[in-house]
Order: C-alpha cells, then structure tokens, then sequence
C-alpha cells in the first residue's frame, strides 16, 4: 500500500502511550505503507520528549496533534471528526486504532460520518481493492475471514494479538499541530464528571492469582471457601455468566466475554464447565488449574493443571494444606 | 416515554464452537437461542425505564423467523410490542444492519425518546450498529453504558473506564449502547410469558444489500496445545496443588 497508514494513539493515564495502541502501530506498520500517527489533546503542545522518541522507534513519520479547547474532555463524535480531519488531509488509505472501547468507539464515529465500512478487532489486514481481514468473534473463540470494501480501509486492532515491536529503522517524528473544525452537535457527547472507583480489595484485572467458581458452587454462601482460598492466595475472587445471572455474585466478580478480561500468573476454575464465554476472559492467565467432577469438562482442554472432584472437597483440602505449609 | 430496544438472536455456544460444512456459520443443530448478554440487559432497563417514568417499549430485532422467539422473550419481560426485520437467516453486515434499523424507525408509527443496543453482539462483536444508528437520525450516541437515570429530558449515563465512571450527560432523544452488568434481568414470570403470546409484532421483510464488510469464511482457532497435567482426584490432590503454587512463587 502506497498511501498512507494512521494510526489513532490513545494515551495512557500517565500521559504515555497505550499499550494496546502500540500494538496498533505494529499492526500497521504491515501495510507497508508511509506510517502517520495522530493524537489528541487540549493545547497544540508537543508531546514529551520520551513520548515521541517512543512514537519514533515505531517508524512514525509525523505525528498530527489535533488540538481543540474542547478536547481536555473525552467527546466521541469530535474526537472522531479529529481523526477523519487528520485521514482526510493526508489522504490515508487506511485508519488503524486500537480495539479498546475507545478505539472501537472512535472508529465507529469515523465509519458512520465517512460512510465506510469498518472491521472490528483485526489481526491480519491485507490491503488490495477489496483487502482481505481476518477479524476475532465471539471473544476469541472464533475467526472471521472477511473482505473489507472502500477506501480508507478502517479496521481495530484485537488486543494483544499482535505484539508491539519496535521498527527496524526508527524515524525521527515530526511533529504537525493543527486545529480541526469542531461542530458544536460533536461535542455534545462528552465526559462530564467521573464517579471514582471504590477503593480496597484485590482489582480482578489486576491480581495475581484469581479464584473463581461456577455453576457448581450452586449457592452464594458456597462461594465462602472460594474467598477463603482466594484470600490465602493474596488474589480476587471471581465467577462465570451462570453464576451472576444467579444473582449469587456481583457483576464485577464476573470472567468471561461479556465481563472482566483476567491476566493472573494462575487461575483456578471451580465447578466451571469451559463455556467459550467463560474462556475468552481467562485465555490472558498464565497457568490454569481446573477443579471439576467431570472429568469430560471443557475447561479441561485449556487446563495446565487438572483435578477431578468436587471443588466444596477439594477447595477447602487445598486451603487446609496452605495453612499447614504456612505454619511450618 | 418511548423506549426502542434492537437485540439479536445468537447461538447459546457450549464448551466448544463447531462451523457449518460451508464454514458459513455456527453450526446449530445441537444448540438452543437466545439474545446477546448486552442486550439482555438492556431489554431489561428498557423495561425499567418505562416502569419509573411510564410510556412504551418496543423491542426491535434483525434476524430469521425463528428470531420472534427472542422477540417474545423479551416482551414477556414486560416490553409492549415488537418489530421484526425478517430476513432468510444470512449474515447482514453492520452497515446493512443499522441501514435496516433506520428504515424501521422512520417508517414506525412511533417516535422514540430512547433506543437502546447491546454494546457489541456476543457473535459478530462489530461495536458500530448503534453508532451508525445515531449517526443517520442525527441523534447523540454512547457506548458501554453501565448506569443510566433518565431526568428532566435528559439521561445521565456512566461508562466504567480505568480508576473508576465516566459520566455523560445527553438530551433526549438519544441512542445508548448498554454492558452486562448494568442490571440483574428479571426472570420472566409465567403470567408475563403469557401476556408476551398476544402482544403485537410488526413484520417486514428488508431487502439485504451487498456487504462491505463481506464475510468470506469462519474458522475455529487451533487448541491451546496445552499438556494437561492431571494433579490427583478428590481432596487427597491438595498437596499436589499446594506444590504446584509453590513451584510458582505462590505460596508466601
């Protein structure tokens, strides 16, 4: 592709980079084509010195910074007539941004407002009249090989499916400020107030070591030997779809597709049977060990670590036996 | 008010995801149906909304015949009629979708104050219908909504970002996309299920333009290739586990 490739940069809370919008660049950077960047903020200042070295080691060859009073507030539609200006003027022939909720968020806007198709959370994008995708579903339990029409081709990035690599040849990024035309409608959408979160206790997102239970717990209160051993452990507790749609858990205990996306160094899965929704939160944990009375248990097939039984036996054996090896 | 709530009809999947010969779809023989999680819920707070600030809500849904069953599911919840956009069952890309979804409002005898998506389907996982959506009425749009409190013409939505709730405000009308957890869905009582037999549903039969975001193949990931080391049976494994956390610098 001989056009140029944009990628939309998100920033991090500590005024870096994103992570998942690394991967973007990465991602695009495959094209083949003059890669662009383009980011957004309050004030045309330029970014820090760290930040576009950063930038640069990707092979950035400019870095747009859309810049508007109005933009110190998260506001999709004019962020998103931002990244359409930006695409616009340097002819992109195609628009690469993370697939986080923002970014997934903010390419929607520029489909709708271009009329172009777009394809969510990609991990390959091969350019050509039409361009060949292959996209994740179901939250990773399947793929989707697609043709994606219309110029430029829009497409997210599937987290953590393309590692964030840094160029062969970094480039010295230039930076080109510029003031894009915000209609007031686009701005009428837009973060007023933040409601922080409650403090304490272990985030699911973020622990170490997560216990969950299903289905096979089979009441609220069965969930107290899944909080003594998480608590044994220093991790979270946490529970699948069944178990919230229940009631017996909060929604935010929840792992799965539709809920929390878990890393921990090891999950343990109680009484979960291994639906795919269940799966497509917990394939970021390093290690897995599955307790499960049925030995033909799905969960089984992406276990490290298996034991067949019933969790209310096994669970407490497991803390009993931590305490013990504690004391000694 | 005037609540519009669009959900769709997706496979119930198990443990394991299993494509048609023509690699097409999911294979469904072995599988019940139900509506995306998101929208589940948003059927839900569509049924809430209308019990605080009274009004009517339709449910909208894109799908094959069978679809009126989710149609049915969820006016047994408590929503008062239903639009069914049949189509043979195929898969319609989310431009073609939303352009369906617009044609059905304007052509609705109903003007609506609130329309409601789920914020991505738990099958197609697009995240860009009820933004398109928004975009062609000319309507404000947000997305991965968990909190929502309708007031004085407006509606105060939070959105769960790292460290805590993004807070929106916008005027009605408006189109807001909803996450799981927003809510606990009822279950449906046997009387609800029974008033849901006789409420109206409105069919049409749209006609599928080509698709941009043209669907060439499914294919199920290759196994995680995973040694499944089996630690024992019953509680008599708990010194292997212990030892296994061990290994991992678990065990403080």
């Amino acid at each position: 592709m001989s056009t140029t490739a944009l990628v939309f940069l998100e920033q991090s809370a500590e005024g870096g980079i994103d992570e998942l919008s690394e991967q973007a660049l990465s991602f695009a950077r495959e094209l083949g084509a003059p890669l662009e960047a383009v980011l957004i903020g309050a004030a045309d200042a330029a970014p820090s010195a760290a930040v576009l070295q950063r930038i640069g080691a990707h092979g950035v060859a400019t870095v747009h910074l859309a810049a508007h009073p109005a933009f110190g507030a998260y506001a999709p539609a004019a962020w998103a007539s931002a990244i359409a200006q930006a695409a616009q003027s340097v002819s992109a022939g195609a628009v690469i941004a993370a697939g986080s909720e923002r970014g997934n968020e903010l390419l929607a806007h520029v489909a709708a407002r271009t009329g172009r198709p777009m394809a969510a959370n990609c991990i390959a994008l091969t350019p050509g009249a039409p361009a060949e995708v292959t996209r994740v579903r179901w939250g990773g339990s399947l793929l989707e090989h697609a043709r994606l029409h219309g110029s430029p081709l829009l497409a997210t990035v599937a987290p953590h499916a393309v590692a964030a690599t840094p160029a062969a040849a970094p480039a010295d990024t230039a930076v080109a400020p510029f003031a894009p035309e915000i209609a007031d409608a686009d701005l009428v959408v837009r973060v007023v107030g933040r409601v922080p979160a409650a403090a304490g206790g272990v985030s699911l997102a973020d622990a170490d070591v997560v216990v969950s239970g299903g289905r096979g717990v089979g009441s609220a209160e069965g969930f107290s030997v899944i909080e003594e051993l998480a608590e044994l452990l220093g991790g979270a507790v946490g529970c699948s779809r069944a178990v919230t749609s229940a009631g017996w858990r909060p929604h935010t205990d929840q792992v799965g597709q539709t809920g929390t996306k878990i890393a921990p160094e090891i999950y343990i899965a109680c009484g979960i049977s291994g639906a795919t929704q269940h799966m497509a939160g917990c394939k970021g944990a390093k290690k897995l060990l599955a307790i499960n009375p049925d030995g033909e248990a799905s969960i089984f097939a992406s276990a490290d670590y298996a034991v067949i039984g019933d969790l209310h036996e096994v669970v407490p054996a497991i803390s009993a036996e931590l305490r013990k090896a504690r004391a000694t | 008010m005037n609540v519009l709530v669009c959900v769709k009809r997706v496979p119930l999947t198990g443990g394991k995801i299993v494509l048609t010969d023509d690699k097409q779809a999911i294979s469904t023989r072995h599988l019940g149906f139900t509506v995306s999680p998101h929208e589940e819920c948003s059927a839900e707070e569509a049924v809430r909304l209308i019990e605080q600030h009274g009004g009517a809500s339709t449910v909208l849904t894109l799908g094959p015949p069978e679809a009126e069953e989710q149609l049915r599911d969820a006016m047994a919840l408590g929503i008062d009629r239903a639009v069914h956009l049949v189509t043979d069952g195929s898969e319609w890309d989310p431009e073609a979708t939303a352009a369906a979804i617009v044609a059905a409002i304007g052509a609705d005898e109903q003007h609506y104050d609130l329309i409601l998506f789920g914020t991505e389907s738990a099958d197609g996982g697009n995240y860009q219908v009820p933004i398109r959506v928004a975009h062609a009425l000319g309507l404000p749009c947000i997305t991965g909504i968990k909190a929502i409190e309708v007031r004085d013409g407006t509606v105060r939505c939070e959105q769960e970002v790292a460290g805590g709730r993004d807070v929106y405000e916008l005027p009605l009308p408006a189109v807001i996309s909803v996450k799981e957890g927003i809510n606990l869905p009822r279950y449906p009582s046997v009387p609800g299920r029974m008033r849901a037999k006789k409420k109206p549903v409105l069919r049409t039969d749209p006609a599928r333009p080509d698709a941009r975001l043209e669907l060439v193949r499914l294919a199920v990931p290759g196994g995680s290739g995973k040694q499944t080391e089996v630690l024992g049976t019953g509680p008599e494994a708990a010194p292997a586990v212990v030892g296994v956390l061990r290994e991992l610098g678990l065990v403080r």
